[in-house]
């Protein structure tokens, strides 16, 4: 495995190994091209993983003070923590439940389809769905995701069928168990899945698509990749005229290290990706590093979430089998005859009990609360992904007070849900219980979101300079060999799972960025 | 359908771990909400009576009458030792339970460890809600209590599966009641 030096100037430096970080690492160094990963987490495999879900969360949560404000209930229920993602090599896709679907052509360009919206800040992507198809292709390919490659679905667990059963009582014709990057037969030296559950606390057989066992191996097989772990990037660096030059990181000891890099790209999520831009600000970049339009942190995107559980008669055991196990995708569409602009899918989802009890109704107590507690096993789960829209408001800020241990002002995150969100929102929680009603639900429960798991738009792509941070490659607009590799580069949020398109985007920016040190452009 | 076990599985290695917060394990087994119990005589930085009061309000906040006091009483011992180790801790906790408690004599002329009904003693603890004390022990009690793998089974939860080869021939898609879809 390649262990590069401190002052090679030559690298690649890729800052987080989640799905933008690790895929682009790996397909860079296929190419020939050294590159370092400085993650910011342990690094975790496989045997590591636990089935226990506090246990689980305090090995791999990312759980370093963050603030928060709004109106958003997770800044209420969870101050501190505004979302549930990894912290540990292989970032969110050892967390993540695999759901991989491509966005619309019509979510690409969100300002022409949906027009103007009062509050909002929508725009078009720089990129289209025709441009990214080639990519989604090596994408679904490379993930192994069902539904594709003549890959067969997974079969539906328990939850799957409750759920299946009453959306074809509606009527609803596209419900299936899902695109998902979880091996439904061995492929590509994994094996099957084993419907362990606990998909989100790191997948015990290795059947779901994770940075950390697929591209991070394959890479570091090269000699051409270096995974860094516990290096916590501090400060990206540039010289007189502007490029940057390396990037400050603090390792395992707490010890400050200077990386020096050819090309910088930040894959942090949408979080602590502008959290470090803003944190690198300088003499010549007062606001922030590539922030002259000043978008740097606004328009954070989570999703329209919310869950929606139903208790019944008889025992579903909803924890048995893959957490996201299918699909409605009939209120993907876009129809504003629903009173909102954008759609969203249902996708099953289940808690183990300590986690339900924690998250079912945040700060709840007493009987009503306990005793929906004690329909556990007669429970089944469903999650809302909905498209939310773009506010400027809607911001990573750096803390003016709390500092983390290495003296970093936290990031401060900033949402309100926009009236469009909270009707797509009200829209999902009825249709989702109108599901479970359908098939005899006794009580169904409206859940409110959970801290983010899809964290987006941080960083966005944009056509003009003005308008984005970064280019339709991911490129900075104010420096040429600054990239940005991750979900924060989302124009819109789209109503599907983020992964794919990261990674597919990842694939894109590789051979964008490889053709230009080729070209010696950067 | 393949249905969970609920009875009641004492394993040795949980009343072990019972055994680390200082209470006596023995003492745990029908264990009552009493001052006077060995396992609320047995705290060593909050009074008894403080002890009982907090299995009491932890009964009341997460009312499950299919679980026993024993698996309260080990949610909640552990503020005896936080008690010990953090002088503002055991503030919060006398202070609040005196309030509590002055609350009580108040509305029913007696303790909130005296007061019959569930429904007056969760009036009560309405009117502390938004103390700091109230949030706490809540906060701690939704992972100290639901956090015990004794009892999942009794709730239906099976808790880690990979080392059982998951539930691919455990009954994953084994529900039997649904119409045809």
């Amino acid at each position: 495995m390649a262990q590069f030096d401190l002052n090679d100037d030559s690298l690649v430096v890729i800052i987080g190994s989640g799905a933008g970080g690790g895929t682009l690492g790996n397909e860079l160094a296929q190419k020939g091209i050294k590159t370092v990963i400085l993650e910011a987490g342990d690094r975790h495999e496989i045997q590591d993983f636990v089935n226990d879900e506090w246990a689980s969360f305090a090995q791999l949560a990312w759980s370093d003070m963050r603030t928060t404000s709004g109106t958003w209930r997770v800044h209420k229920d969870f101050p501190n923590l505004p979302a549930w993602i990894v912290k540990s090599v292989g970032g969110s896709t050892v967390h993540w439940a695999g759901a991989s679907l491509r966005i619309e052509p019509h979510e690409f360009k969100t300002l022409t389809t949906y027009g103007a919206i009062p509050g909002a800040n929508l725009h078009d992507w720089p990129i289209t769905r025709e441009e990214l198809d080639p990519y989604y292709d090596r994408a679904e390919s490379k993930m192994g995701v069902t539904r594709t490659n003549g890959i067969p679905g997974l079969p539906g667990n328990n939850n799957f069928k409750v759920m299946e059963a009453g959306a074809r009582k509606l009527g609803y014709k596209e419900v299936h168990t899902g695109r998902m990057a979880i091996n439904s037969q061995p492929r590509d030296d994994r094996g099957s899945c084993q419907q362990i559950g606990f998909c989100f606390q790191g997948c015990k057989s290795g059947a779901k698509w994770s940075t950390l066992y697929t591209e991070i191996p394959k890479g570091e097989a090269t000699g051409n990749l270096e995974i860094r772990p516990n290096a916590m990037a501090i400060k990206i660096e540039h010289d007189a005229s502007g490029k940057v030059t390396g990037v400050v990181y603090a390792d395992g000891s707490g010890a400050m290290q200077r990386q020096k890099a050819r090309i910088v790209a930040v894959a942090g999520n949408s979080i602590e990706s502008p959290r470090l831009l803003l944190n690198s600000a300088s003499n010549l970049y007062k606001d922030g590093m590539a922030n002259s339009s000043g978008q740097v942190g606004r328009n954070y995107m989570r999703h329209t979430t919310g869950t929606v559980y139903g208790v019944f008669e008889r025992p579903v055991h909803m924890y048995r089998g893959t957490t996201m196990a299918g699909i409605v995708r009939d209120e993907a569409r876009h129809d504003t005859s629903r009173g909102f602009v954008g759609g969203y899918e249902l996708e099953t989802l289940s808690l183990g009990l300590p986690f339900l009890a924690a998250f079912l109704d945040p700060g709840a107590w007493g009987r009503s609360f306990a005793s929906a507690i004690d329909g556990y096993s007669n429970m089944a789960g469903m999650w809302i992904v909905g498209e939310d829209l773009a506010q400027e408001t809607n911001r990573i800020t750096l803390d003016p007070v709390a500092k983390d241990k290495h003296g970093m002002p936290v990031a401060s995150v900033h949402f309100d849900d926009h009236p469009n969100d909270t009707a797509m929102r009200a829209h999902a929680y009825e249709q989702g219980s109108a599901i479970y009603r359908a098939v005899g639900a006794t009580r169904t429960m409206p859940t409110p979101p959970y801290p983010s798991t899809h964290n987006l738009g941080t960083n966005r792509m944009s056509a003009d300079a003005r308008d984005g941070v970064v280019n339709r490659f991911g490129q900075a607009h104010d420096i040429k060999n600054l990239f940005v590799s991750d979900g924060s580069q989302f124009t819109s949020g789209a109503a599907c799972n983020p992964t794919l398109t990261i990674v597919a985007l990842a694939i894109r920016q590789a051979d964008t960025m490889a053709g230009m040190m080729q070209r010696r452009e950067i | 359908m393949r249905e969970v076990d609920k009875r009641t599985q004492f394993s040795r290695r949980g009343l072990l771990r019972a055994g680390a917060t200082a209470v006596p394990a023995a003492a745990l087994v029908g264990a009552s909400i009493s001052p006077t119990a060995a396992w609320a005589e047995a705290a060593a930085n909050l009074t008894p009576h403080a002890m009982a009061t907090l299995v009491r309000m932890a009964r009341d906040i997460y009312p499950h009458d299919h679980i026993a006091d024993v698996f309260y009483i080990k949610a909640v011992t552990p503020w005896d030792a936080k008690a010990g180790k953090d002088p503002a801790a055991r503030d919060m906790v006398m202070t609040g339970i005196a309030r509590l408690d002055s609350d009580a004599q108040d509305h029913h002329r007696s303790d909130y460890l005296g007061i019959g009904w569930e429904a007056d003693r969760v009036a009560l603890l309405r009117g502390i809600e938004a103390t700091k004390f109230f949030s706490a022990v809540r906060a701690d009690l939704v992972v100290a209590l639901y956090n015990q793998p004794e009892i999942w089974p009794k709730f239906g939860y099976e808790g880690s599966s990979a080392e059982h080869g998951g539930y691919l021939h455990r009954g994953f898609n084994d529900i039997d009641w649904l119409p045809s879809a």
